[in-house]
């Protein structure tokens, strides 16, 4: 029979294994802090009220080049496209730009834009008060639309990032959209 | 043995039921080398199908199937049962324990493992297919876009983690609780130690990959994002969790093999170890720095170069302990008195071609070159020869070492030579090349390649054909020193140390159940 | 290392002098050397780099074997026990421990320096003067370049019967595409990747470039290729079936050359999409698709659509031209073998396709309902 202390040591190990299987869990959550203490954060939102009036002021001197690429997910049959592929900003400077998105089927579809931006450093900077990437969009069958996007980037951008790409990727959701809320995820 | 203690059960029910550390030590065992054959029949099929360019006996979707299911099979069916097998035998005997401290556990942490593997086995008589995204299961290819099967598969790592957890947990209660007196922790031999400390890893690191399989089965079944953009989750994310898993899981596989080695090593050299503290040490501080080097298995997904660095500047410290080990191996040699039986061959070789895998290691290690080897037979080849030559080769050596005191004969040691040196042949004709394939271009995980590789797969191939059959002459010596052969000794080896030689040969059922007095 | 590496650049230089004066056309041959055992010097400055610093430390992981299997072996011949050598009692040595913890230590900065040196110069993609977009795709790369609006797609050219032995392989087995990635020799080049299904990964050993594509998410890297070639690669993730069979293939152009290139493809893009962009609702694509039908079809399926019982079936109230849309448009674009139905789908445009298929469906009381758009047959013909 067991003794009393091998028991202890036993439960005690089985704690820790219960504990490693929570920390795998953890770890997404973890990911996430890491990536924003790292100033790799793939998506920053912030609303307007939110970014630093010393971030506002737009600095003229300096120019950025924004591009934009727009993708779609395997199946996805949504035309897409930025209405620009590349403008030059200043930090600070409050810029608007559109995406162009229709649905060519012959039903409503729900799609979902997820962000990326490249270099990964430059993510924390780039401020966007308005997305259509925060909500996902409905569109009736043959439905076209014009998406705004606006964003700031911030000043405190580092001086050796001259051009930040923001790339969206579409992702049919019409049918995970029926239950939206099991989902984790960043976007709240 | 006193009249009181009662001998085995018979029949079947003395394997279903046992709570004998020796019987359940030797049921891993056959059932690891069972699944070892099974593993390395689906190696030869990937083998016949590399031999020449073009497509010839399989379709590329079973091709994927058996890479994935070699993979996992070898992993978790043959390597890591054959070691929880040899602790199960040994740990007891080796710090004068009668039995394990769970009895009833280990018996469980067993017979969960064929159960496990029956149902991976049955996913390849599934619509679909048996599991086809590699052994690492990458999402979303193990998600999305995964066969039906997957469920099954997820389930089955479900099974060999609760296996793998209790047996950790019963060797370290053992360890902790039932030493003999006088056998402090700095005079454990170096093979409990090493499993003491992968014992740990196993428990912080099998709950981990369950965790990420249970966010697979969610993302499903269950309609969450882990791992899909498409929900806010991050494909990437599960490569982290995964290999915060896997890389202390080739530890797990590779530490029990350096406790073999430093065991065999002073029987044959009749020479103290040398630098026991060090190797404790040594063992531990790799356990710990595998926990941070996870990521160097992803340089390519895009990580910020901060990152890149960190884990290449962790990744390289790991050479430091790994090399004090191999130098305290040489140094233990030297000016030895060494004779060359089996298992001496078999370590000898596994520092060899352990070494050469450790190499390949450190120049996988440098983030810019690891961009030319990453996902290339170089790493193939890099991790071959840390898992074949080097755990495999050990498991032998441990074998080999101890089966005179498992079944109380000397085995044949001219057909046991033979089996070592076919293997030791074969695999070296079948991994070294990889290297060169690796360099010149070839990715992993392909059904078909350019013809500039076919000379090189050509060799390859054979080389496995030639180590597939010699482990045949295995089966022979096994059988052979099984049903008779010369009486062995109690002590087997002139040089041999430690307790498990105090008992006689073959050991009893019960062995002290009068704890030794050890000094 | 630097002697040799300015030996090889001048080697590499001796070569493509030699190839454009024999012959101008064979400056676009592949001059890359390619070796069998061991890592491509490769065409950029950063591939030198990465080539010198994998030889660096495989001499370095060469000379530590020697040293630790020569005394080994030293110790294996003189130390048996058949030699009669009598082991000595030694256990420990901590001046010796120590020693062989610090030197490989101090081995080990000497590689990490350089190593985090060509690393920086790999993730400075700055200043590129021409971005380029890879895509991933089960089992084909799209490449796109976004300022100019062209893309396309790249697969395998290797023909099914050489993978099934049906007949002889060629030079670039499995390493040959329909369509190239092509890029300016001398410019740095940015790659953005990224994947649309699962993830794939974009290697070209002769940059020394390897990212992964990841679905939702874009990484970057860059090369500038000085010397115009073709330089071949392979997909490094496995990525499903077909892992195997999604080579990369770029060329390297002139500058002029390159510019003219990625001008004419410009204006067929630009062509492309205006017909596409048409969006036709279902009164113009019905009157628009009458006349196409009364121009081509009507002659054999008979202007009211009953066709020529025996002859020409009738497509009012017929299970294709009432059933599934696919069906419909492939029997329109790739005819039917062994018929008279012909293959529409190069005769005529996407617009008269769509125009066509709709009129079939909707007339002689045929109301499906459906609509079909020219891109949805552009989309179809490109095996969507």
């Amino acid at each position: 029979m067991p003794t009393k202390s091998t028991r202890n040591i036993a439960l005690r190990l089985g704690a820790v294994a219960v504990g490693m299987f929570g920390f795998g869990f953890a770890l997404v959550p973890l990911y996430d802090v890491m990536c924003k203490v790292l100033g790799i954060s793939r998506e920053t939102i912030v609303t307007q009220s939110q970014l630093d009036p010393d971030a506002a002021q737009a600095d003229m001197s300096r120019t950025v080049t924004m591009q934009f690429l727009a993708n779609k997910n395997d199946g996805m049959a949504w035309e897409f496209r930025p209405s620009q592929f590349e403008m030059d900003v200043n930090p600070g400077a409050m810029n608007n730009t559109t995406f162009y998105v229709r649905n060519p089927a012959h039903r409503a579809m729900i799609a979902q834009a997820v962000p990326s931006v490249s270099p990964p450093e430059a993510a924390p900077f780039l401020h966007k008060t308005e997305c259509f990437c925060f909500r996902q969009q409905t569109l009736a069958g043959g439905e076209a639309l014009d998406m705004p996007l606006q964003f700031v980037v911030d000043q405190a951008l580092p001086k050796k990032i001259r051009t930040i790409t923001l790339s969206y990727t579409l992702f049919d959701v019409t049918t995970m959209a029926a239950a939206p809320d099991q989902r984790v995820g960043f976007r709240n | 043995m006193g009249a009181d203690h009662h001998g085995p059960a018979k029949g079947l029910t003395r394997w279903l039921f046992t709570t004998n550390h020796k019987d359940i030590g030797s049921m891993y065992l056959w059932f690891s080398f069972a699944m070892f054959l099974l593993g390395g029949s689906f190696a030869l099929v990937i083998r016949s199908e590399l031999f020449q360019p073009g497509l010839q006996l399989v379709r590329p979707e079973f091709f994927n199937q058996m890479t994935t299911m070699h993979g996992l099979v070898m992993v978790f069916g043959a390597i890591m049962p054959a070691w929880v097998g040899l602790a199960n035998w040994m740990v007891p005997l080796m710090i004068g324990a009668p039995d394990m401290a769970l009895p009833r556990m280990n018996n469980w942490s067993f017979w969960i493992l064929p159960f496990a593997f029956t149902m991976l086995s049955l996913t390849f008589f599934m619509d679909g297919g048996a599991p086809n995204f590699g052994w690492t299961f990458y999402a979303p290819l193990s998600t999305t876009y995964a066969p039906p099967s997957v469920t099954y598969f997820i389930f089955a790592v479900h099974l060999m983690g609760m296996s793998s957890i209790m047996g950790s947990i019963n060797i370290i209660a053992t360890i902790m609780n039932m030493r003999a007196p006088g056998m402090t922790y700095m005079k454990m031999p170096m093979f409990v130690w090493t499993w003491f400390i992968t014992a740990f890893l196993l428990i912080a690191v099998m709950p981990v990959l369950a965790g990420a399989v249970t966010m697979m089965l969610f993302d499903i079944h269950f309609g969450t994002s882990f791992f899909s953009a498409a929900g806010g989750g991050d494909p990437v994310l599960f490569q982290h969790v995964f290999w915060f898993f896997g890389h202390p899981e080739v530890y797990i596989m590779i530490l029990p093999a350096f406790g073999v080695v430093s065991e065999v090593l002073p029987t044959f050299s009749r020479k103290p170890l040398f630098g026991y503290s060090s190797m404790v040490y040594a063992t531990a501080s790799i356990a710990f720095l595998s926990f941070v080097v996870w990521a160097h298995h992803m340089y390519t997904v895009g990580m910020p170069i901060a990152g890149e660095l960190f884990f290449m500047y962790a990744t390289m410290l790991i050479a430091v302990p790994t090399g004090v080990k191999v130098f305290n191996w040489i140094s233990t040699m030297f000016r030895g008195s060494m004779t060359f039986e089996t298992p001496m061959l078999f370590a000898i070789a596994f520092i060899i071609l352990f070494t050469i895998g450790g190499l390949s290691g450190v120049m996988l290690s440098l983030a810019p070159l690891d961009f030319q080897y990453q996902d290339t037979y170089f790493v193939v080849a890099h991790f071959h020869y840390v898992l074949v030559q080097g755990a495999l080769f050990s498991i032998y050596c441990g074998v080999y070492y101890w089966l005179p005191k498992w079944t109380g004969h000397m085995y044949d040691e001219t057909l046991a030579k033979t089996h070592f040196w076919m293997t030791f042949i074969g695999v070296n004709t079948a991994f070294f090349p990889m290297h060169f394939v690796g360099l010149a271009g070839m990715p992993r995980r392909i059904p078909d390649y350019s013809l500039q590789f076919a000379d090189f797969n050509m060799l390859s191939s054979i080389g496995a054909f030639i180590t597939g059959f010699s482990q045949l002459i295995f089966v022979v010596v096994l059988l052979k020193c099984i049903k008779g052969g010369k009486s062995a000794t109690d002590q087997v080896w002139d040089g041999a140390q430690g307790l498990e030689w105090t008992v006689p040969s073959p050991a009893p059922y019960h062995t002290f159940t009068i704890p030794p007095q050890v000094r | 290392m630097l002697r040799a590496q300015h030996r090889r650049r001048l080697m590499a230089g001796a070569i493509s002098m030699a190839a454009l004066v024999l012959q101008p056309a064979l400056a676009l041959a592949e001059q890359v050397e390619r070796s069998d055992t061991n890592m491509r010097v490769g065409a950029t400055d950063v591939s030198h780099q990465v080539y010198d610093l994998h030889m660096f430390s495989l001499w370095i992981c060469v000379a530590i074997g020697v040293i630790v299997f020569g005394v080994m072996f030293y110790s294996i011949f003189a130390h048996r026990k058949s030699r009669g050598a009598v082991a000595a009692h030694f256990h420990e040595s901590t001046k010796l421990e120590i020693a062989w913890t610090i030197v490989p230590f101090v081995i080990l900065i000497f590689m990490a320096v350089p190593a985090t040196k060509t690393l920086t110069d790999m993730y400075d993609t700055r200043d590129a003067a021409l971005d380029v977009q890879i895509t991933g795709y089960q089992w084909k790369w799209k490449y796109s370049y976004p300022k100019e609006g062209v893309e396309y797609f790249s697969s395998l050219r290797t023909p099914r019967d050489e993978i099934d032995n049906l007949a002889p392989k060629g030079e670039n087995y499995l390493l040959d595409v329909d369509e190239p990635l092509v890029i300016p020799a001398g410019k740095k080049v940015r790659f953005l990747v990224t994947a649309a299904d699962v993830i794939h990964s974009w290697w070209m050993p002769d940059f020394a470039v390897k990212k992964d594509g990841i679905p939702g998410f874009i990484n970057e890297a860059w090369a500038n290729v000085p010397e115009p070639g073709i330089y071949r690669g392979q997909c490094t993730e496995l990525c499903g079936k077909d892992h195997g069979f999604m080579p990369i293939v770029v060329r390297v152009l002139p500058e002029g050359e390159f510019n003219t290139w990625l001008a004419s493809r410009k204006e067929e893009a630009v062509e492309e999409r205006a017909l596409m962009a048409q969006n036709f609702t279902m009164d113009q694509s019905m009157e628009r698709g009458k006349g196409v039908y009364e121009k081509v079809c009507a002659a054999c399926h008979q202007p009211n659509g009953e066709g020529i019982p025996g002859a020409f079936p009738a497509l009012k109230g017929s299970a294709i031209a009432m059933g599934p849309m696919e069906g419909h448009i492939d029997i329109i674009v790739n005819g039917k073998a062994g018929t008279a139905m012909a293959a529409f789908g190069a005769q005529l445009s996407e617009v008269d396709l769509a125009a066509v298929i709709v009129y079939e469906r909707n007339a002689w009381g045929n109301n499906v309902g459906d609509m079909l758009q020219p891109i949805d047959v552009a989309n179809f013909k490109k095996g969507k």
